[in-house]
């Protein structure tokens, strides 16, 4: 990486959106804008042409603190062995019904 | 099997034998990584630059309808190029640095965008024909090993898809039209059937045979069917809809295989495809001199927008204090 790319590129803002009224915001991309409000208005233009959102969120992609893939097998590991958490676990008679 | 491949963690090619997409952070091999980069960018690049092609007519579209459809699919091409960007920089590489290398003439875009765009009708013969080859190259990517490059062309795909119509539609009209509309049609599908073809890259097999990464790429499933498998789909799909149109390909050998249910095409000119990538197409030069000038023009925007941040946050931290 060049020495002056911190200098010219923008910061990276990953973008969210709420496709309408009732589903939550779900990433869609990132984009580089210079502040929150030009990173809003870009995210508009590239990921919302086709009104494919009602609500955009940007964050800095800075911001976004995430599980590391090397401990991605130890960190999710307490959820593997307790399958009785799942409905499907139970023994239950044919005949019950609405249960 | 390459060093890369040994060396990485099982874990990498089990997700990829089951299927299964690697994500930005995923160990990977460093070669799955370059070729991903590669592409992605050459992609990326392929996308902005074919805003030339187009644009040129913006201009000189001959209705105000016509006029408002080619700014909105010139747009969208920016927007394909954005999403690819964005794809390639979860691998660790920056835009920037990604435009130096085209502006550098040190990465590539598609060979197709160095042919000029004479008259109006090369606006239906570009979506038609060049979109309609970009999306039967596409489609297979949908399901590409990697996920953001997925993803960004599970958006392209959707949005190719009135690219392809619009210029479907031009043509039909005017082949309807007067009789010079007629010949205007037939001339440019004349002038984009065989670099169309050429989109999908050197055959399988033979002496122009593919030089390029096929094999392993297919074992990544970065791409899922090979050049000549693409481009017989795209000759299948096209005949028929040349018939619609009322107009001919410009191919003498050009026959249904009634044995196979496929279309047989006459030899493709492989010179003229390694010439013009070489440089020597008819617009290789303008297009770069036009892409190097757009960035270099618009870097005061760019500078005006940092400023314009800095000043706002200086002032908003000065309002808090």
């Amino acid at each position: 990486m060049s020495e002056d790319v911190a200098q010219r590129e923008w910061p990276l803002w990953e973008v969210f959106i709420r496709s309408r009224r009732g589903l939550s915001h779900q990433h869609v991309g990132s984009l580089h804008a210079p502040d929150a409000e030009m990173a809003l208005r870009n995210a508009r233009d590239v990921y919302t042409r086709r009104s494919e959102g009602v609500s955009i969120w940007v964050v800095p992609a800075a911001a976004v603190v995430a599980t590391s893939p090397d401990e991605k097998d130890s960190f999710f590991d307490p959820a593997a062995d307790k399958a009785y958490r799942h409905p499907t676990f139970y023994d239950v008679p044919a005949e019950v019904q609405h249960l | 099997m390459t060093q890369d491949q040994r060396t990485a963690p099982d874990r990498f090619q089990t997700l990829v034998d089951n299927d299964e997409r690697i994500e930005p952070r995923d160990e990977m091999p460093d070669a799955y990584r370059k070729t991903l980069i590669r592409q992605i960018a050459q992609h990326a690049h392929s996308e902005i630059i074919g805003m030339q092609p187009e644009g040129n007519w913006i201009s000189r579209a001959p209705s105000l309808r016509r006029k408002a459809i080619l700014m909105a699919k010139v747009q969208d091409e920016a927007g394909h190029g954005l999403y690819l960007y964005s794809a390639a920089e979860t691998l660790g590489v920056d835009r920037s640095e990604l435009l130096d290398l085209l502006h550098a003439g040190r990465q590539r875009y598609s060979s197709i965008f160095n042919y000029p765009t004479l008259t109006w009708a090369d606006m239906g013969a570009i979506g038609w024909l060049v979109d309609g080859a970009a999306i039967v190259n596409q489609i297979p990517i949908t399901r590409c090993s990697y996920g953001p490059y997925a993803r960004a062309m599970v958006r392209i795909c959707k949005e190719e898809s009135f690219h392809q119509r619009q210029g479907f539609e031009i043509l039909h009209t005017l082949s309807h039209g007067t009789p010079e509309q007629h010949a205007m049609a037939q001339d440019a599908v004349d002038r984009w059937w065989w670099p169309s073809l050429m989109m999908f890259g050197p055959p399988d097999s033979g002496a122009d045979q593919s030089k390029g990464h096929t094999a392993q790429s297919m074992a990544w499933k970065i791409k899922r069917f090979s050049n000549d498998e693409l481009r017989q789909k795209f000759v299948d799909m096209s005949v028929p809809q040349a018939g619609v149109l009322g107009l001919t390909l410009p191919d003498p050998d050009l026959h249904l295989d009634d044995e196979t249910g496929h279309y047989r095409f006459g030899e493709i000119d492989w010179s003229e495809f390694f010439s013009v990538l070489k440089g020597n197409g008819p617009c290789n030069a303008a297009r770069m001199q036009h892409r190097r000038a757009a960035h270099n023009d618009g870097a005061w925007v760019r500078e005006a927008a940092t400023a314009y941040a800095e000043k706002t946050r200086a002032r908003t931290a000065a309002g808090a204090a």
